[in-house]
């Protein structure tokens, strides 16, 4: 067991040093950071003194270090766009993203998972049909058409919901929630629905595959031919062998949350680390997008590591002893 | 005796007739949903390939555009005319050869993306089955860690990247090769992954074994013989990642981070509509977003039935 | 005579496909008494497993039983309902099927299995039932059964997974057990282990066994009666002494000749030209008869049924000819 979780902590990093070096390289070598901070008027030789004192003209790897120590601190540098720490800017866009994310995987886990195993279980059924239809529109309908439709219809016609901003929000400490007013509830609405809608009907696909699958193996047909009764085969066996599988893939869709939600925060304003990062790679603003960059990749790599771990916790074949007693 | 004489004529028959009596064609014609995607997809396709002649007007020739005609409704509507069938935007450009011409383009980056990351992670899947140690090594490590990523993130990555780089005023030319390069980017690992697969299970092969004692060389082994035993599911990949390519193009032109105005695919024009929905011109967007959606989901349906069709344990 | 334990009249298993309604098994009949062990056996794809599949419940869609009868102790049950069905399976019917590696699911313990089989036919305590499940266990000749049964299926090798498939299938004390091939995925040796298990449990228990396999030489070793299928249709069944010594009908006469024996002649070993005819391309009338050294002309004409031939049955033209001219002889 400890091998194994070493050798995945040591994958994990080998992960994060590449994002480091790629974020590290934007940096460096995407124009010229003197100039994104310096105005056009300033002479060559307070440039290069700029240079001098920023340690632009030390060694590659000198640089690099450095730069890996700052992140690990959470330092980086000063935003191009808004001359103010980038933590700062993260710090406060953070718990938009988190919410927003937090709530369409739940609903995604909560709608996908019975659905795929209803369409499963009742394959013929036409509510089943129904379902595999309009999760096909659901995996072609690109998010932000969905986003767009759905303000159309409940911002615009409608009237219901609000179609950008987070609504009323609370602070606590430098956390700011939208989830403890019922303006903010009413505000996560759409865009949560419109973030979980493709991951919703991935995870319900995902479950039905995975089930059919199973139920297709020999021991649900000896567990038939035993007499089990159809709730003991369908959820007691069925359902634990494609939960174990499905976790994984699920987990790591989940984490995938996190980039998908740039496009929903652009099509809802939702002011969270995705709008952040759009607006940052308009503008060319280095340091904002390595700090995304290395967050997200941070956030994904923790994300790899649980699902791994959980994977090992849950199969028994890896986990319990491999001794094999016996001789027929 | 009418058995025999059935198998008398399919053997003897043209390939095309071959094709026809196949039990490909059997399964495609009797799954109604899949000859209307394939009716809608060649309808769109045919569209965007014919759209200079197709199209009744040219939306990117500022001289023919005129702003009396401009954000006119459907011409169904009150205030629309059947010259411009679907209305106009705010500069007055049609919106049907609008949607023409950007159907052109989703397309063009769709396929060549596709193109593009099937080359890729064939040849490094390839390369990777072939020679294993450690250039396999390298090349499945970076498979997995970029993985783990999902593709928008590299795409929007490479394209800001690009924009960092590249000087300006290129940019508009270059765009669209830009972000057919991002989106490949994005989505080789998976023929590679596949491929790499099926390679390992062919090298040791018996035929394989005797073509290397015979002395052929290597690449022609592996292009000659591997090749075309691999190719079945990179194509079943290709048509379901088609699909995928135009729907992250769209997502980044949306973004803004895509095709500029002046050479719109569609997401660019869904974007620009956007601002134009809650003034009620809404027109503008959804037309674009129709038609985007409706290519999307017959090139799914399509991927999906081919997926089926070839899948030998579902026979 | 008693009623036997199970009795099949012409049984036909039908599979409707896109290019139309194939036949699986044609007009099988047979029974097996209680207690009996009767062997089918035959080619891949003669129809073995079907006819198994069949009377336990379990053909899978969209093979479907399309006439005949199946009767246990004299009650008919191919046309009862789910669960009615099931409420045989397991307790008067068990089936084991031929890899014990996927028989099992792998992320339960084989304690936790075999107490919820118990509970499900037995209305036993969880105590109680973990109690049977050992003695279970001793039974079928895993040893440290205290310790074993807390452990996975993968901690145990091909031979006790087997054993540990047949505790599961005779946990409720079934009348008759349908094997599948059980020995096919295990090693010679351990095949025997496996079939001298089964003997014992079948003398001590009274189980009738219907043995399903490809091997004659697992059916001479086990089995009282044999039953020998080709394309879907029984062409030979008796004794398993009078079938291996004498066989009759030519597709068994085949099958016999191409075993080797010990101290047999050094030549090559008879083989039966051609292979079994594929669902969609039966010939008319006998279905052996393009591979068969022996045909006469009503062969290709007429698909010959059971003819009684003493103790045994053949469905042979050759033999009714026999019978015909042994009459003609006697009457005129």
């Amino acid at each position: 067991m400890l091998a194994f979780v070493l050798q995945r902590l040591y994958q994990a990093v080998l992960v994060m040093l590449a994002v480091g070096f790629i974020a590290f390289a934007l940096f460096n070598f995407v124009g010229d950071p003197i100039n994104g901070m310096v105005g056009v008027d300033t002479s060559l030789a307070d440039r290069e003194r700029l240079r001098q004192e920023l340690g632009l003209n030390d060694s590659f790897v000198v640089q690099f270090a450095r730069f890996i120590g700052h992140a690990i601190r959470g330092d980086f540098g000063l935003s191009y766009q808004e001359a103010r720490p980038v933590s700062q800017i993260i710090l406060e866009k953070l718990p938009a993203t988190l919410e927003l994310s937090s709530v369409a995987a739940g609903l995604a886990l909560l709608l996908g998972v019975p659905m795929g195993i209803f369409t499963a279980l009742y394959r013929r059924s036409w509510l089943s049909q129904l379902l595999l239809a309009v999760s096909l529109i659901g995996v072609s309908l690109p998010t932000f058409l969905i986003g767009i439709l759905l303000i159309l219809v409940f911002a615009v016609v409608l009237g219901w919901l609000p179609s950008f901003g987070r609504g009323s929000v609370v602070h606590f400490g430098w956390w700011s929630s939208g989830l403890v007013t019922l303006d903010g509830w009413r505000a996560i609405i759409l865009p949560a629905v419109t973030l979980a809608l493709f991951q919703t009907t991935l995870i319900m696909r995902l479950v039905r595959a995975e089930m059919i699958e199973v139920l297709r193996t020999d021991y649900i047909k000896f567990a038939r031919a035993r007499g089990l009764s159809s709730r003991a085969v369908n959820f007691g066996h069925a359902l634990k062998n494609t939960l174990i599988p499905v976790i994984t893939i699920a987990g790591l869709q989940l984490g995938s949350i996190i980039a998908f939600a740039i496009i929903t925060e652009t099509v809802f304003q939702w002011p969270g680390m995705g709008l952040m990062f759009i607006q940052a790679v308009g503008f060319v603003d280095i340091p904002v997008m390595a700090a995304y960059l290395v967050l997200v990749g941070f956030f994904f790599v923790v994300i790899n590591f649980v699902v791994d771990l959980l994977y090992f916790v849950l199969d028994p074949r890896l986990s319990v002893g491999r001794e094999r007693v016996g001789i027929g | 005796m009418a058995e025999a004489a059935l198998r008398l004529r399919e053997r003897s028959a043209s390939p095309l007739r071959r094709i026809f009596d196949s039990d490909l064609w059997w399964s495609f014609k009797r799954s109604r949903v899949t000859v209307s995607a394939t009716l809608v997809a060649t309808a769109i396709i045919g569209g965007a390939v014919l759209a200079p002649w197709v199209a009744p007007h040219d939306p990117f020739d500022p001289g023919s555009l005129s702003l009396l005609d401009a954000s006119n409704p459907p011409a169904w509507l009150d205030g629309g005319s059947w010259s411009y069938p679907l209305g106009t935007d705010n500069q007055g450009r049609d919106i049907l050869s609008a949607i023409l011409y950007g159907s052109r383009l989703s397309l063009m980056v769709g396929f060549s993306a596709v193109f593009l990351a099937m080359l890729l992670g064939v040849t490094l899947g390839l390369i990777a089955g072939w020679n294993g140690g450690l250039v396999e090594a390298i090349i499945m490590r970076v498979a997995d860690v970029k993985l783990s990523f999902p593709a928008i993130l590299i795409a929007l990555l490479i394209d800001g990247l690009a924009r960092g780089v590249l000087p300006r005023d290129a940019q508009s030319e270059i765009a669209p090769y830009v972000l057919i390069v991002a989106i490949a980017l994005s989505f080789w690992v998976q023929y590679a992954r596949t491929v790499r697969a099926s390679t390992l299970v062919e090298r040791d092969k018996e035929y394989i074994l005797a073509a290397r004692i015979i002395g052929v060389r290597p690449v022609k082994i592996v292009l000659g013989h591997l090749l075309p035993n691999v190719i079945g599911p990179v194509l079943v990949i290709a048509t379901i990642n088609l699909a995928l390519a135009i729907l992250t193009e769209a997502t980044l032109s949306f973004l803004g981070v895509g095709l500029p105005p002046t050479q719109p695919s569609l997401g660019t024009l869904i974007r620009n509509g956007n601002d134009y929905l809650f003034s009620g011109d809404w027109w503008i967007s959804i037309f674009p977003g129709m038609v985007l959606a409706a290519l999307i989901l017959s090139v799914n349906l399509l991927g999906d039935w081919l997926r089926d069709a070839l899948n030998p344990k579902l026979r | 005579m008693a009623e036997p334990l199970l009795r099949v009249e012409s049984l036909r298993v039908e599979l409707p496909t896109r290019r139309g309604v194939l036949t699986a098994l044609d007009d099988v009949s047979f029974t097996i008494a209680a207690g009996e062990v009767l062997g089918i056996v035959g080619e891949s794809g003669a129809g073995k497993s079907v006819t198994g599949a069949a009377i336990i419940g379990l053909l899978e869609p969209p093979l479907r039983i399309a006439g005949g009868r199946i009767s246990l102790a004299g009650r008919r049950i191919d046309n009862l309902p789910y669960n009615a069905m099931r409420a045989i399976r397991g307790k008067k019917i068990g089936a084991i099927f031929q890899d014990p590696l996927t028989s099992l699911n792998p992320l339960y313990t084989i304690g936790q299995q075999l107490v919820e089989t118990i509970r499900t036919h037995l209305n036993l305590s969880a105590a109680a039932a973990r109690d049977r499940a050992l003695a279970l266990l001793s039974e079928v000749g895993i040893a440290g059964a205290d310790e074993r049964i807390d452990h996975y299926p993968h901690q145990f090798s091909g031979g006790m997974r087997q054993r540990i498939v047949i505790s599961l299938a005779i946990a409720a004390n079934p009348q008759l057990i349908i094997a599948d091939e059980p020995t096919t995925a295990l090693d010679v040796s351990i095949q025997a282990q496996i079939l001298a298990l089964l003997r014992r449990l079948c003398r001590d228990h009274g189980t009738a066994v219907m043995l399903i396999t490809h091997d004659i030489g697992v059916i001479a070793e086990t089995a009282h009666r044999v039953a020998v299928m080709y394309s879907g249709r029984i062409v030979e069944i008796g004794a398993v002494r009078d079938i291996v010594a004498n066989p009759r009908h030519p597709y068994t006469c085949g099958l016999m000749s191409s075993i080797p024996r010990i101290g047999g002649s050094r030549d090559r070993l008879r083989q039966v030209e051609g292979a079994m005819p594929r669902l969609d391309e039966f010939p008319p009338g006998c279905a052996f008869n393009p591979r068969c050294p022996e045909t006469v002309e009503r062969c290709r004409l007429e698909r010959p049924h059971l003819l009684p031939t003493g103790t045994s049955a053949v469905a042979c033209w050759l033999y009714d000819e026999a019978l015909m001219q042994a009459e003609a002889v006697v009457d005129g």
